[in-house]
């Protein structure tokens, strides 16, 4: 059985006060630096404001192998503009300036981590204020390289579960998983197929057959009815592609941007509010 | 039994040589990968998996491929001996065959319906479509845009072959960029699909698989210089960009410590632009498709294209085992330029007649560079491990002709 984290207590403290309302997570993902580092910045700081009880904010990586054609133009226009780990690391921090309650999990890809070296990147992120990471390529198997100096450091290390992970995989995935346990809701890339909620609610089940964690639910999720449909059955909703695709659209008129992400997100924190 | 200090002894449980490989995925192709390993274990151990592969490799292949004496080219350098490897002899004209004979196999062993893979040059590519072709399975070929540019006769072999080919436009284009998209479709397509990596790179069990099926290359050529000169060979050289060829030749050899062993990196412009694509020398060790491995890649850990005049050099890693054996310094790894390569190409195609591929012409750059030196006795290997079909339009561009 997985234990709550001790050390990181903005998504613990979050998750029993969604409980105590009776109310669901809205997760809301932005690459850090996308467009550039000045927009993304007031997405970030915006984020709260419009709803997300959660920001996963993306460390761009040249090669995201998980992430479909979105997320992917994402990291590259962030990249282009000149985003950095460390750079990624001092939006975490100015953000918490004005805000110490929401949540941050940084979400990427293990390289730009391993080179920026783990023991300092774990300590840079905990002083900035990150409170979790999703780590795409780092399945338990390699738990060594990241997950257990992070947990010592007090950073929550988030898992992924996927319709793959079986029964008798799944204890070793929510071993030394902490903050809550991301159900990937389709076998795919982000931004894909939209998930079935019947199978979802099921694995769901599943899953909390074997840990009190909370379960998030994401992928191809984009709509603010798709998101109060996966509300009725996660404990949160991750949105990410929908919003991110926001910026390409605005790629044009820049002036816009920020405003037209957080009018999405509101409208899917509204979605995930209507359970 | 395993020798105590054998550099053939990995991987380790973990998929690991050394600091380098383990498996670095997403968790929904980690079962995908473990369900792999067990079922290539147990083919390992089937006496009727290993007849049927080398039944294929005798009279689909046309195994084993010819130890040739280059007479001519012996001469032309005037010192060592010099053997050709003749992989490029095989049916599909290189060595990925080897390794996709064994794949497919094992593919059909664990009753999946349709193949994907990631192609460079084509080489592989071909080599997956033609077994695909020969087993009668739908088969999907992620290929750079750019790649698909430079190699137009090998993509035409591939759509006649019945492939669906892919193009990829993220990134450079290339084979870099071809491999995640395969991944992107693997981690889509969980239940029927195999992906058939062409090199000796991404998660375990991928490495140490590819390399075994490929190892045929040296245990011939170890039996073929037994039975010619009475012993072993004294150099081996082989040309590098994920290194399966190389492998594939080195493997039988790494305990025979009497045995020089060279790789040969691909220097593109020079190792001294930013344009090559030689990831011992000028990358650093980081994780990328699955395994960790020298990786061409800037101060914030994003990957650098790499540059090469040969399609299938041009990959930003390295087999894992390659990083492991230039650590421990048991393999000797150097780069040749474009320009040293295309002027070996041009050579051995007047001496000996043999149109090589862009790919062993860098091996055979090196060769150039150290025969002379060596005794008249010493018997050295070039891994000949493609030919140069695919590659006269990209030559001819090069040499100012047009066709």
């Amino acid at each position: 059985m997985s234990s709550h984290s001790t050390d990181s207590p903005r998504i613990d403290a979050l998750f029993d006060r969604l409980k105590a309302d009776k109310q669901k997570a809205f997760v809301a993902f932005v690459t850090a630096g996308d467009p550039d580092l000045d927009i993304s910045a007031q997405i970030l700081a915006g984020l709260p404001q419009a709803g997300a009880d959660i920001i996963e904010l993306g460390m761009p990586f040249t090669d995201p192998m998980a992430d479909g054609p979105s997320i992917q133009a994402a990291s590259q226009r962030a990249l282009a503009a000149g985003q950095t780990l460390m750079g990624t690391l001092d939006m975490v921090r100015d953000f918490r300036v004005t805000n110490d309650t929401t949540p941050i999990v940084l979400m990427g890809y293990y390289n730009p981590i391993y080179i920026y070296g783990v023991d300092k990147f774990v300590a840079d992120a905990k002083a900035a204020g990150v409170d979790g990471l999703i780590i795409v390529d780092l399945p338990p198997e390699e738990d060594d390289e990241l997950c257990l100096p992070a947990m010592a450091a007090g950073v929550n290390f988030i898992r992924l579960a996927t319709p793959t992970t079986d029964d008798k995989r799944l204890p070793e995935v929510l071993n030394n998983t902490s903050g809550f346990v991301y159900y990937v809701s389709i076998t795919g890339i982000t931004g894909s197929a939209a998930p079935q909620q019947q199978a979802v609610a099921d694995n769901i089940a599943r899953i909390k057959n074997h840990t009190k964690l909370p379960v998030c639910v994401g992928f191809g999720i984009r709509t603010p009815a798709q998101a109060a449909a996966m509300a009725a059955i996660a404990d949160g909703v991750v949105v990410g592609s929908a919003l991110v695709d926001v910026i390409a659209e605005t790629a044009e008129n820049k002036a816009e941007t920020a405003e037209e992400v957080l009018a999405l997100a509101s409208a899917l924190a509204e979605g995930v509010k209507r359970t | 039994m395993e020798q105590k200090n054998s550099y053939r002894a990995g991987p380790d449980e973990k998929g690991r040589f050394g600091l380098y490989g383990g498996r670095f995925v997403a968790e929904t192709l980690m079962p995908l990968i473990l369900d792999l390993e067990e079922n290539y274990e147990a083919a390992k151990n089937d006496a009727a998996f290993a007849a049927q592969l080398e039944d294929l490799q005798t009279h689909y292949v046309g195994r084993p491929s010819p130890l040739y004496f280059a007479e001519r080219l012996t001469a032309h350098y005037g010192g060592a001996k010099i053997y050709l490897k003749r992989d490029e002899l095989n049916h599909t004209g290189s060595h990925k065959i080897n390794n996709c004979l064994g794949q497919i196999l094992l593919a059909k062993r664990m009753g999946k319906t349709r193949i994907i893979a990631e192609t460079g040059a084509g080489q592989h590519g071909v080599a997956v479509a033609t077994v695909a072709a020969r087993f009668g399975l739908p088969c999907t070929v992620f290929m750079g845009a750019t790649d698909i540019e430079r190699q137009k006769p090998n993509v035409f072999r591939m759509k006649l072959l019945g492939a669906d080919i892919r193009p990829v436009t993220s990134g450079a284009g290339t084979l870099k960029d071809a491999m995640n998209e395969a991944l992107r479709d693997w981690v889509t397509n969980v239940e029927d699909t195999f992906y058939i990596i062409g090199t000796v790179a991404g998660p375990h069990p991928y490495p140490a698989m590819v390399r075994d099926f490929q190892s045929i290359i040296g245990r011939e050529t170890k039996e073929q210089m037994l039975a010619r000169e009475g012993r072993l060979p004294d150099t081996l050289i082989a040309c590098i960009g994920g290194g399966s060829n190389a492998m594939g030749l080195f493997h039988p050899f790494l305990d025979d410590g009497e045995v020089d062993i060279i790789g040969v990196e691909a220097g593109g412009f020079g190792l001294d632009t930013p344009d090559h694509a030689a990831s011992l020398a000028g990358g650093e060790p980081g994780v990328l498709h699955g395994n960790r491995t020298y990786l061409l890649q800037d101060d914030d850990g994003q990957i650098i294209e790499g540059h090469s005049i040969s399609a299938g050099l041009d990959y930003p890693g390295i087999g894992p085992e390659h990083a492991y054996l230039r650590d421990t310094g048991r393999v000797t790894y150097v780069s040749a330029t474009d320009k040293e390569a295309l002027e070996a190409f041009q050579l051995i195609t007047r001496l000996e007649g043999i149109i090589p591929a862009l790919e062993p012409s860098h091996a055979l750059a090196h060769v150039g560079k150290i025969a002379g030196d060596l005794p008249a006795d010493h018997l050295l290997v070039m891994n000949m491990c493609g030919r140069g079909d695919k590659d006269v339009f990209a030559v001819a561009d090069h040499l100012n002709v047009e066709l």
